[in-house]
């Protein structure tokens, strides 16, 4: 696998955060060497279980997640990246409260589906891949492919009182 | 910088919350946090703006038909919560003293409540609390919390509400 690097992660309100990505050539070099980046840019940020292109300033159709030490895992694939990613089927809706590293201070109430099949392709190979998930790992995947169309948790939040400041900085 | 601490309220009706951003805006008063809430048929507002002038802001907000507005100059007063989040739930008949018994046992636990709302529907009485609970305070405060609900005759529940970062 190619080594990646860590990249710095870009914060809202920056532009690339709310463009829709476009599509990859999961077989480009340059595609395999974000997924790369953005594999190695997750491992070191500390309780971070995916990361998507355009966090990384690059407005593309790229993430990686990893839900594998996660409390609230149940089915996992351990470190998923995924190219031209899209929810095929949703259901067993339910709310929870995340937060973003591009979105450091707030965290919101978003219902998100229990339960998705998300269809993509892999990086390099560009293999066509089905996966079936649950719990946290839907969860993670559906937040991330909402990142590669331009989406932030702030765009799904739940109600004018389901937004939260996550921690005030001295 | 001073930041102006700003609270409006009166009938609520559509358009109140247009009409007293605009006059905010007109003198320069930049909204950063902010609640707006329908509290019963009053519509209340409290904000804390910067980059005007006290006086100036209450003159503008001074001819808006029916609005109670006060406005005072604070010093900015950040605060760092190093604590855990847990939410408070509490519910039942209404009686006088549901917030003071439940917001006592948070305060002797250490607790530092950040967002809290209450509602009276009929004759169903509601507090939903946010906390920052300093770490290991959880079970204590549960006890506590579970004993002042008996003596009060209603329900409470106490959980964690730590988000989950992707």
């Amino acid at each position: 696998m190619t080594a990646g690097a860590v990249r710095p992660v870009v914060m809202a309100p920056a532009a690339v955060l709310s463009r829709p990505g476009a599509p990859v050539e999961p077989a480009d070099p340059a595609v395999v060497q974000l997924a790369a980046d953005l594999v190695a840019t997750m491992r070191v940020s500390p309780g971070c279980v995916g990361l998507a292109a355009p966090q990384v300033g690059v407005g593309v159709q790229v993430f990686c997640v990893d839900v594998t030490e996660h409390p609230k895992t149940a089915t996992c694939h351990g470190t998923l990246v995924l190219c031209n990613a899209r929810i095929v089927e949703a259901s067993r809706w339910r709310p929870g409260r995340e937060g973003c590293m591009s979105v450091p201070d707030l965290t919101g109430d978003v219902k998100r589906a229990g339960r998705v099949v998300v269809e993509a392709e892999l990086p390099g190979t560009g293999e066509a891949v089905r996966l079936v998930t649950d719990a946290f790992e839907a969860r993670a995947l559906q937040h991330e492919v909402d990142h590669c169309a331009g989406k932030l948790f702030l765009d799904r939040v739940a109600g004018a009182h389901a937004l939260h400041q996550r921690k005030t900085y001295l | 910088m001073t930041e102006l601490a700003i609270t409006v309220i009166g009938p609520d009706r559509p358009g109140i919350v247009a009409e007293v951003s605009a006059a905010l805006a007109g003198v320069g008063a930049n909204l950063s946090d902010s609640t707006m809430t329908r509290l019963r048929g009053h519509f209340t507002m409290t904000l804390i703006c910067t980059g005007a002038d006290a006086a100036e802001v209450s003159a503008a907000l001074e001819p808006l038909e029916g609005v109670l507005a006060t406005v005072r100059a604070v010093e900015p007063s950040p605060v760092a919560s190093d604590g855990e989040p847990y939410l408070v739930s509490v519910h039942g008949a209404d009686r006088l003293g549901i917030v003071a018994a439940v917001t006592r046992e948070v305060a002797a636990a250490g607790g530092n409540i950040t967002d809290l709302t209450t509602r009276l529907t009929g004759p169903l009485y509601v507090l939903v609390a946010e906390v920052d609970l300093p770490p290991g305070a959880a079970g204590n405060l549960s006890v506590r919390l579970e004993h002042a609900a008996g003596d009060l005759g209603v329900d409470v529940t106490l959980r964690r509400a730590e988000p989950d970062v992707l």
